[in-house]
């Protein structure tokens, strides 16, 4: 056991926990910038974090103990996923436990446990929350698996180290069958994330919400670690995508000089995606729930047409 | 610029090429469509220019222009007139089963990509391996014509359809030669006027631009 | 060596043991206790004989019972000694449930139905040993009559009984097809031994022949489209333990006839019957998928699961075909070891949620998934077996469904170095409806545990639901164990598979494996993929107990119980979550075309405004009523001959004897 690998991984875990909401408060605070409003600042998810472990637990009289079981549950799916990715560096141990495909089934525990949790009061909103999220999961999942395959068949692998190291050893060329794949992959991540045009995180209408509703009956801690790993979700899917389509300067494990660097990368690379996502939420409209399909299955079609291309013309 | 880098441009305006005969095929707006009409000209035109300054053709620069010209500027204007004095503007279309619609093009796709492999093996161009997206683009803008309901997208996958065998032509055989072109050039314009005229009639007999009514016209 | 006469006598032990139950004279429960438990025993010989014979070489055995130069031939080699495991591992299961759920309810005579019960279990086994065409088709014909008798069970009912004829019915026209494909493999040698007709050459013509009647044979046992249509109605129809043994096991032998016949006795597989079997498989995966999507009643909803899971096994005996055809060896042995993987983890997990929704049956008399709910907390370990079946049936990590999945999405990822430039295209593509059938999986199962347990009871009854009894329990613990601890060890499932990919397509994993440790699973290369479910168990449990621990150490545990939340509105009650038809109506709508619906509105004239909406198999429309009324037509035509005048009949005779009297001078 290479003590050095363990060391980093236990880096970059711990590093993801901790600055996980800082991305979601770049994004709403770059959000609010482009809207023209001063904002709560980028520390505003850390101080709603400690503000909801404070307090006591509230749950309903007919919860069960699924209820309880599953905000823990999902932390540590978003936990091990986040670990999983090559954030700040590749060939760290748990990477080898699952490649993207593992890795999407992991999401999709997460995401049972969610909606079977939601399920579990007997609401109308928690059904209709786990209905949506459900139905948007199902659509999305093809998607991502074609988004998955153009890397895969360039790298001859589905292992997220070794796409990295392939394509960021590559040259710098313009490959159309990745551009594909990457407006396929971000389509894919706003409706995973629940973010704008798929659904709205901060919508304080019910009927509107898919993943705000599943989280209704959830207080304190428990809603804090959902919130969590919600967090650590967006970050497990950048991470995904700055691995598939921007993968420079991720370090090596063990390699503690370069450390620094990576982090550095990562974080100018974080910053930059976030306010991109800022403006593409800010400039997109949320859609009907039944509008959804049709955006996944074009999702569905680019990436396709991605890994067509990458057949046909090599490149 | 070094090869590699044309060549990779030159795949990457085909792709865009692809996304647009795709995109033509699921949009419902009007408006939306000639603009993309108007856009996959003008990548046509970029691409068939990086072609000619690659290897030196000049005929190709005219041809370029001519697209251009014609593709980009006239065509489009002439369509825009059109949907205004016919009051159709803001048209959307209702299309039922897009995803089948989508998933019928993918497999057109693929038939074209798999046809065009040994013809561009024999063909001694550097966009060889481009022929197979255009015969899909060909494909692609057939189906749009088949599966359109109104009119004018029908006439604008007609065009559509010539923009891919003009850039099946160009990747296969460094263009035709340059009367064959003028006188396409020359059909197409004077055959979207004809449509013009047409839309008015079609309009004036049944009161709108919807196709199906034209199944009237069959013997009871 | 012996495991071929242990397994023989557990057949034997089985029928004996059904034959005394009907002698003995006690109650119900003392009889379902002594005699299930007895059965499950063999059960578990049998799994414990199967094992050594994973790896061993193939035994054979001549009895003399049968036709004059037609002996029983009977032969155990890897792949029979697979599915003996697989049939032992899940009855073991089933069983012990049994000796629970019959003490009460369960309809019929509990003498009969253990009898059929083990007689079924017995043509079962004897359907796997069997080495030649005859004792094949008998143990076949045990098996389906057996079935039949038990899923008549409760046969009170008219819509049971016609379950049970359609069933009888397609597993004939399956059984006349499966004989045909035998009659072209013995090729004019009039040998029905399988040893004869593996020495057969056939041609490619004749070959294809037998591949297509196979196909269809085995796939009206196995439920391929459109084939199906008796699944949906028969499994719901039988008693539960009976549904579980029959989704999880018996479909399973018609997965082994499939692969005997194609791989054994066949020796060159074509490419084009592998895209035969894939693209019926997918489009029988999806067809599954789709309706069980929109189901309301428990067991339905399973059953087309079933269709569903079954396609999956279908489309990845198609990708071996066709990697076989294509002489790569090495894919061919992962993508047939991924196909076996999965039929062992549907018969866990598929028994598993039968005999759970058996458990509620009994509890709260209702089957319909509008009158269930909140079981949670009345019944909390059928629930959380429940649970495990559902997230292995889902194809979550870190259980066994997700481990055969992984290995058949792998398995499809390597398509693209195929020669055929069409296929290279076209299978990624078919790839994203494996994605797109499992997702839906993963939906389907969220509503099925979600309507049945969760949420608020839908009716007053259920409030005196209890658990299940000792032996439901045992029962059901026994297979979810396995499906952890298979889902945990692919390592070693692929290992012991092995034997069998090395006897029918000729290439061995053992490189593989040898480059793999022993948590992460590797698909051809340790570079191209691997999956470790140890380290997902391990880490997941670890994070959290630490998280756990740590929330409490630095804040506090505190909790108080209070109304739902429901965004402040007070009045909630139980017809405000979600029922069957509305959790599935997001499928509904986007798959429309795929399904027929009935609709009735009301008009605004109506005094009783009512809504209905009726949704059925469109294959039934388009194939079985014009094929039932074309047999009607024809009997009709027939039955112009039946006058009832005796005379006419006398004339029938006496023309038939005039005109042999001429034929034979």
């Amino acid at each position: 056991m290479n003590w050095g690998y363990l060391a980093s991984q236990l880096f970059q875990t711990a590093l993801a926990i901790a600055t996980a909401p800082l991305l979601l408060g770049w994004v709403s605070q770059c959000r609010a910038w482009l809207q023209n409003r001063s904002g709560p600042g980028v520390l505003q998810p850390y101080r709603v974090l400690f503000k909801l472990l404070q307090k006591d637990a509230v749950i309903a009289h007919n919860a069960s103990w699924l209820f309880r079981l599953a905000p823990y549950v999902v932390f540590a799916c978003m936990v091990l996923a986040v670990s999983i990715v090559p954030l700040v560096a590749t060939d760290l141990p748990f990477a080898l436990a699952a490649d993207v495909i593992a890795l999407v089934g992991l999401l999709a525990l997460a995401r049972v446990f969610m909606a079977l949790a939601a399920m579990d009061v007997g609401t109308a909103f928690g059904s209709l929350g786990a209905r949506r999220e459900m139905l948007i999961a199902c659509l999305a999942e093809p998607a991502l698996l074609m988004v998955f395959f153009t890397p895969a068949l360039i790298s001859q692998s589905t292992e997220l180290p070794v796409i990295v190291d392939q394509l960021a050893h590559r040259e710098l060329r313009l490959y159309p069958s990745m551009a594909f794949a990457a407006v396929a992959f971000l389509m894919v991540l706003l409706a995973e994330n629940a973010r704008i045009p798929v659904d709205n995180p901060t919508t304080h209408l019910e009927l509107t919400m898919v993943h705000e509703a599943m989280l209704l009956e959830y207080s304190a801690r428990h809603l804090a670690l959902m919130e969590w790993a919600h967090a650590l979700k967006l970050m497990t899917y950048a991470a995904i995508g700055i691995a598939l389509f921007a993968p420079w300067g991720i370090a090596a494990a063990g390699e503690w000089l370069m450390f620094p660097l990576a982090v550095g990368v990562l974080a100018a690379k974080l910053a930059l995606g976030g306010a991109g996502l800022a403006l593409l939420e800010t400039v997109s409209a949320k859609m009907r729930i039944f509008r959804v399909p049709e955006f996944l299955g074009m999702a569905f079609m680019l990436a396709v047409l991605g890994m067509l291309t990458w057949i046909l013309v090599q490149a | 610029m070094s090869p590699e880098t044309v060549a990779d441009f030159i795949n990457l305006l085909a792709s865009l090429l692809l996304l647009i005969a795709f995109a033509m095929l699921a949009q419902r707006r009007l408006l939306r469509l000639i603009h993309l009409f108007a856009l996959q000209g003008f990548v046509l035109a970029l691409n068939t220019t990086l072609v000619a300054a690659t290897i030196g053709h000049t005929h190709l620069y005219f041809s370029a222009l001519l697209t251009l010209v014609l593709k980009v500027l006239l065509l489009p204007w002439i369509l825009h007139r059109l949907i205004d004095r016919l009051n159709v503007r803001w048209d959307v279309e209702t299309q039922v089963n897009l995803s089948t619609i989508q998933l019928v093009g993918i497999v057109l796709v693929i038939i074209a990509f798999n046809l065009a492999l040994p013809i561009s093996q024999l063909a001694g161009t550097i966009t060889r391996g481009t022929l197979g997206i255009a015969m899909a683009s060909v494909l692609l803008s057939f189906l749009m014509m088949i599966t359109r309901r109104k009119a004018i997208p029908q006439v604008i996958g007609f065009l559509a359809m010539e923009n891919g065998l003009f850039f099946a032509a160009t990747s296969a055989t460094y263009g035709m030669p340059m009367v064959v072109e003028l006188g396409i050039a020359l059909d197409v314009l004077v055959g979207t006027l004809i449509f013009g005229v047409f839309f008015f009639q079609i309009r004036e007999t049944f009161d709108s631009l919807d196709i199906h009514h034209l199944e009237r016209l069959k013997d009871k | 060596m012996l495991s071929l006469q242990i397994i023989l006598a557990v057949a034997i032990y089985w029928i004996a043991l059904g034959v005394a139950g009907l002698a003995l004279r006690c109650t119900r429960e003392a009889h379902a206790r002594l005699f299930f438990s007895l059965g499950a025993a063999g059960s578990l010989v049998l799994a414990v004989a199967a094992l050594p014979a994973l790896s061993d070489w193939p035994q054979t055995l001549v009895l003399p019972l049968g036709l004059p130069d037609l002996p029983f031939h009977l032969r155990l080699d890897p792949l029979s000694a697979f599915f003996l495991l697989l049939l032992g591992a899940a009855s073991t299961g089933v069983s012990l449930h049994s000796a629970g759920y019959f003490q009460k309810g369960g309809g019929g005579d509990i003498r009969l139905v253990c009898l059929q019960y083990h007689v079924f279990l017995a043509a079962m086994v004897m359907v796997l040993l069997a080495d030649d065409g005859y004792l094949f088709m008998v143990a076949w014909e045990s098996m389906a009559l057996a079935s039949y008798f038990l899923v008549t069970t409760d046969h009170r009912h008219a819509e049971i009984r016609s379950a049970g004829l359609l069933y009888l019915v397609v597993a004939h026209i399956g059984a006349v097809a499966i004989l045909l494909c035998f009659g072209v493999l013995q090729l004019g040698t009039w040998d029905y031994t399988f040893a004869a007709m593996r020495d057969n050459a056939l041609s490619p013509g004749w070959a294809g022949v037998a591949f297509l009647l196979a196909l269809f044979g085995f796939g009206a046992k196995a439920g391929f489209l459109p084939v199906h249509v008796w699944l949906p109605e028969a499994h719901p129809a039988a008693p539960s333990p009976v549904s579980a043994l029959m989704s999880g096991v018996m479909l399973k032998t018609a997965i082994y006839g499939l692969l005997r016949v194609s791989f054994d006795l066949l020796h060159l597989q074509i490419w084009w019957w592998g895209v035969v079997a894939l693209s019926v498989g997918l489009l029988t995966a999806f067809y599954g998928v789709a309706f069980a999507a929109v189901q309301t009643d428990m067991k339905r909803l399973l059953a087309w699961s079933s269709i569903e899971n079954i396609g999956i096994v279908l489309a990845g005996i198609g990708l071996t075909l066709t990697f076989h055809a294509y002489d790569m060896s090495l894919l061919s042995a992962f993508a047939l070891a991924a196909t076996l993987y999965h039929c062992l983890n549907h018969a866990l997990f598929k028994s598993l949620l039968f005999l759970a929704t058996g458990s509620v049956m009994h509890a709260t008399r209702q089957r319909s998934l509008g009158k269930l709910g909140g079981l949670i907390r009345r019944m909390p370990w059928v629930a959380a077996m429940a649970l495990i079946g559902t997230l292995a049936i889902a194809g979550l990590p870190p259980l066994n469904g997700f481990a055969s999945e992984w290995m058949l999405l792998q398995a499809f990822l390597l398509t693209p170095g195929l020669p055929n430039s069409y296929l290279n295209m076209f299978v990624p593509v078919a790839t994203a409806a494996v994605a797109l059938v499992v997702a839906l999986a993963g939906y389907v199962m969220v509503k099925f545990y979600g309507v049945v347990f969760l949420g608020l009871p839908r009716e007053e009854s259920l409030a005196e639901a209890h658990d299940a009894g000792a032996f439901e329990r045992l029962g059901l613990g026994w297979l979810a164990l396995w499906c952890v601890v298979l889902g945990v060890t692919p390592v070693f499932v692929v290992a012991a598979l092995d034997p069998i990919a090395q006897m029918l397509v000729g290439a061995t994993l053992r490189n593989m494996l040898g480059q793999s440790s022993w948590i992460f699973l590797t698909a051809i290369q340790p570079e191209h993929a691997s999956y470790g479910p140890m380290v997902f168990l391990l880490v997941i449990v670890g994070v959290m107990a630490a998280t756990f621990l740590v929330v409490r150490r630095f804040y506090h545990g505190r909790m108080r119980r209070s109304a739902p939340w429901d965004c402040g509105f007070l009045g909630l009650n139980a017809r405000m979550q979600d029922s069957a038809e509305g959790f599935g109506q997001p499928i509904k709508q986007i798959f429309e075309p795929f399904f027929r619906i009935e609709r009735h509105h009301p008009s605004p004239f109506d005094r009783a405004p009512r809504y209905a909406s009726k949704l059925e198999d469109n294959l039934w429309y388009w194939l079985y009523l014009p094929i039932v009324r074309l047999a009607e037509r024809l009997a009709g035509l027939v039955a112009v001959l039946h006058h009832g005048r005796i005379a006419l009949y006398l004339v029938y005779s006496f023309v038939t004897l005039l005109l042999l009297l001429v034929l034979m001078t």
